[in-house]
């Protein structure tokens, strides 16, 4: 008899989970890491700095030895990522994975090395921009046709591991993660699919992408102790630590998983999404988009509030980000039990991760259930009176923990959440 | 119903613009009269583009603001949106604009080309030209530049300016995006995890900047427009700006609600063939006829080498009508397949199929379209293809 949810649905398990992060390569490693409260959070040294207001960055730094382009990294990091997750799985065979692919990217554009190239080709100086056309025409540069598309490191991913047809890339911004996942849970209860390959993988922090975030005020300019910059639900948060990084889910159904003798990480048990749209990068201010994603995501999953024991925040430590956070989930859970529940952001340690952070702290959720231990929030020595939470300042905490749910939102008015569980209930 | 069972998915609602024109009926006279596609040699010589008609963006998006906060492929796509609902007889409608679940394939990008240059004439010449970079940067971009580029932007924009907030996803990755976009709306309405949803896409032909993305790798059609298939190689890609989204909706929903379907999307199919191995391609297009048995073919070609010429000979052996989408309007790249099927609906629900081009050896035969199979492979990867039938 085949395992289906409250909803008559297949039940979607997890059975591979991948990481990388500024804290290093693997879960074993950034699990450690991360319930020792430690932080990735370091000066910049990939690229000239001078001149920039934020200087600091969670880049991943030790997998190249020289600057590559943003998708190369990207590349890299979900290959890492996905290894780890399929060879925990145990499903498929080397280079024939037998499910799709739904890999959340960053959006990808020739980057200025590459356009400097361009000038320095061209006939003669100053350039205008009919001169870069004509030395990108020259057939000196043909293979960055096909790494700045924006398919290009899902092509590259989908052949390696051999998924199943054409992989899908996307982007909802800093949720794009969590919708990696959410494509995969659809598909499996559809029936498309037994198994899917779900990611999130950002390796772009170059100059521009620095310095475009810094325009729009959202990052921090607590230069002068990189590790201590990323301060979520603190008072004195002044703005996100833009990472780098990658998470990696090997979704399954229960029922396939069963059949094969996998062993069951966690279940995936609901998602939820709404958009919003006040404003391109501020959330509508009665939460209203917030506390619809996150009740979708319960009823999604066929539980209410009472049956979370911990929240992964999306946390970012903008001011605007953490407060709205907390707008919507007082309303969502009520003054009086939201006070009982922990809550804790994983970006105070490993910055965000943009595209990736919804993949990677759905993989820290499932690691958190299945340890029985909360990573902290840290850098929270200044709290602020206006959003009382217990956000395990500081230090782990052991804790019974058997289901989360994870929030995940972006500019664009994007906002999704994930209901994780130990068991099969 | 249970997820999972499979229902008919209707459209019911068609926002389209390109270089024919605006709207259903400007696209379908257009196409009937035989009317010649609407090319620019001379803009950005040597490469061919069609270029987008004049648009009212006001009509659409009446906020001066909202238009500034976009780049002009957005400001396409969001104007186009806007014709989709209201074509649906859904436009203002909150309450169902707040169920309507939303897919959009999207690029990014659009640069401030006097900017880059400017930067890049200075970097070339400085001698500390990191610190330049940044200073530049930091003074010369926008501020609302990053959102202005944001992939998922397009549909943000959509969101704002439209309402529409069920749910909000963006697909990148060329025409398959287009392809999947479509897909997944389909596939999640036909399995009961949906009952309306807003697929589609846009592309700017009119920008240097993509131009040097497919120049890169020899993609781009130069001199004079050529139809895709003329001659015994691809002509090159001759893009085209172009908007194009459908609303999908269950049979039911559209019902209960009184809206009249344009057309059944019976199925969308999203593949890989090995680019690599020599006839995949011309293998993955049998494929698609023999599962759409007679229909009629509305080809997405691109123009691009390789792939084009491998869908002209499964086409050709086939013996099924076939017109060519990009011989009309260009290619839009992530709107490509969005567009293509637009013109399928539009076809199966007026009929019968309209002229082939003059100048086209693959465009032949006649056909009352009551069935058209859209085929939409990519320059570089992806095959996809979608049926579209008549209903009633």
């Amino acid at each position: 008899m085949a395992h289906t949810d409250k909803h008559g649905r297949p039940i979607v398990v997890v059975t591979g989970i991948g990481i990388v992060s500024s804290l290093g390569q693997g879960k074993e490693d950034n699990w450690r890491r991360l319930t020792a409260g430690e932080s990735g959070i370091h000066r910049i040294t990939r690229f000239p700095i001078e001149g920039m207001r934020t200087t600091i960055a969670g880049t991943v730094d030790f997998l190249f030895d020289e600057r590559v382009p943003a998708p190369d990294l990207s590349e890299r990091l979900a290959t890492l990522a996905a290894e780890e997750a399929i060879a925990q799985s145990g499903v498929g065979s080397k280079g024939n994975f037998p499910g799709p692919l739904f890999a959340a990217v960053p959006p990808v554009e020739m980057e200025w090395p590459e356009k400097r190239k361009l000038a320095e080709n061209a006939s003669h100086h100053p350039v205008e921009y009919r001169d870069l056309l004509l030395s990108a025409a020259s057939g000196k540069f043909r293979p960055w046709h096909e790494r700045f598309l924006f398919g290009s490191v899902a092509d590259r991913l989908a052949d390696r591991f051999g998924t199943q047809g054409q992989p899908i890339s996307l982007s909802t911004a800093c949720a794009s993660g969590a919708t990696a996942i959410q494509l995969g849970v659809e598909a499996i209860r559809r029936g498309d699919c037994e198994v899917a390959l779900s990611l999130g993988t950002d390796g772009s922090v170059h100059p521009e992408a620095l310095i475009r975030f810094s325009l729009l005020s959202a990052l921090t300019t607590a230069n002068d102790k990189p590790e201590e910059a990323a301060r979520p639900f603190a008072k004195n948060r002044d703005g996100f630590v833009m990472s780098e990084g990658s998470g990696a889910l090997v979704l399954e159904s229960l029922d396939h998983a069963l059949a094969r003798g996998a062993r069951i990480l966690g279940v995936l048990e609901g998602c939820g999404e709404m958009a919003d749209n006040f404003h391109r990068t501020r959330s509508s201010p009665d939460g209203k988009p917030i506390i619809g994603c996150m009740k979708n995501a319960m009823d999604d999953a066929g539980i209410t509030p009472a049956d979370i024991d911990y929240i992964n925040a999306h946390g970012t430590s903008t001011p605007e980000n953490d407060r709205m956070e907390y707008v919507g989930l007082r309303a969502v859970f009520g003054d009086e039990a939201l006070a009982g529940i922990p809550i804790s952001s994983n970006k105070s340690m490993i910055g965000h991760t943009l595209t990736a952070a919804g993949a990677i702290e759905a993989a820290v959720s499932l690691l958190t259930i299945a340890n029985g231990r909360i990573p902290p929030t840290i850098n929270y020595h200044v709290p602020d009176p206006a959003i009382p939470l217990d956000v395990v300042p500081n230090v782990a905490r052991d804790a019974q923990v058997r289901r989360v749910i994870s929030n995940s939102f972006g500019f664009g008015g994007q906002n999704v959440s994930l209901v994780m569980a130990g068991e099969p209930a | 119903m249970p997820e999972g069972a499979k229902r008919d998915v209707w459209i019911t609602g068609i926002g389209l613009v390109s270089s024919l024109g605006e709207g259903l009926d400007a696209h379908w006279q257009a196409l009937s009269a035989g009317q010649a596609p609407v090319t620019d040699a001379e803009r950005f010589a040597p490469y061919v583009v069609h270029p987008l008609v004049k648009l009212n963006y006001d009509a659409q998006i009446p906020k001066k603001g909202d238009q500034r906060q976009m780049e002009a492929w957005q400001r396409i796509g969001t104007y186009t949106a806007g014709l989709a609902l209201d074509s649906a007889g859904i436009a203002k409608n909150t309450e169902i604009l707040s169920r309507t679940d939303m897919i959009v394939g999207a690029g990014g990008g659009e640069r401030d080309h006097q900017v880059d240059t400017a930067i890049l004439n200075d970097v070339v010449s400085s001698n500390d030209p990191g610190r330049m970079l940044n200073e530049r940067l930091l003074n010369d971009l926008r501020p609302t530049l990053s959102l202005a580029q944001l992939s998922n932007l397009l549909a943000g924009n959509i969101s704002i300016v439209h309402g529409v907030t069920g749910s909000s996803r963006t697909f990148m990755g060329e025409e398959s995006a287009g392809v999947d976009a479509v897909r997944i709306g389909w596939a999640r309405i036909a399995a009961g995890q949906s009952e309306i949803g807003l697929v589609g896409g846009a592309y700017n032909a009119e920008r240097e900047d993509m131009l040097l993305l497919y120049a890169l790798n020899d993609f781009c059609m130069t001199g004079e427009f050529r139809p895709v298939f003329s001659g015994p190689q691809a002509p090159g890609i001759p893009s085209g700006s172009m908007g194009a989204f459908l609303v999908l909706e269950s049979p039911e929903h559209a019902t209960a609600r009184g809206a009249t379907p344009i057309a059944k999307l019976s199925a969308v199919w999203s593949e890989r063939a090995r680019r690599d191995e020599a006839g995949s391609v011309s293998a993955k297009v049998r494929d698609f006829l023999a599962r759409s048995g007679d229909a009629a073919v509305l080809s997405g070609a691109t123009g691009a080498r390789g792939v084009t010429e491998a869908e002209a000979e499964a086409l050709k052996a086939a013996g099924v009508p076939v017109r060519s989408v990009t011989n009309r309007i260009g290619h839009g790249f992530e709107a490509q397949f969005p567009a293509a099927l637009a013109l399928a609906a539009l076809t199966v629900s007026r009929g019968p199929l309209f002229p082939a081009l003059a100048g086209d050896p693959v465009e032949t035969g006649e056909s009352k379209a009551d069935r058209v199979l859209v085929t939409g492979l990519g320059h570089w990867r992806g095959e996809g293809a979608g049926l579209v039938e008549k209903i009633g």
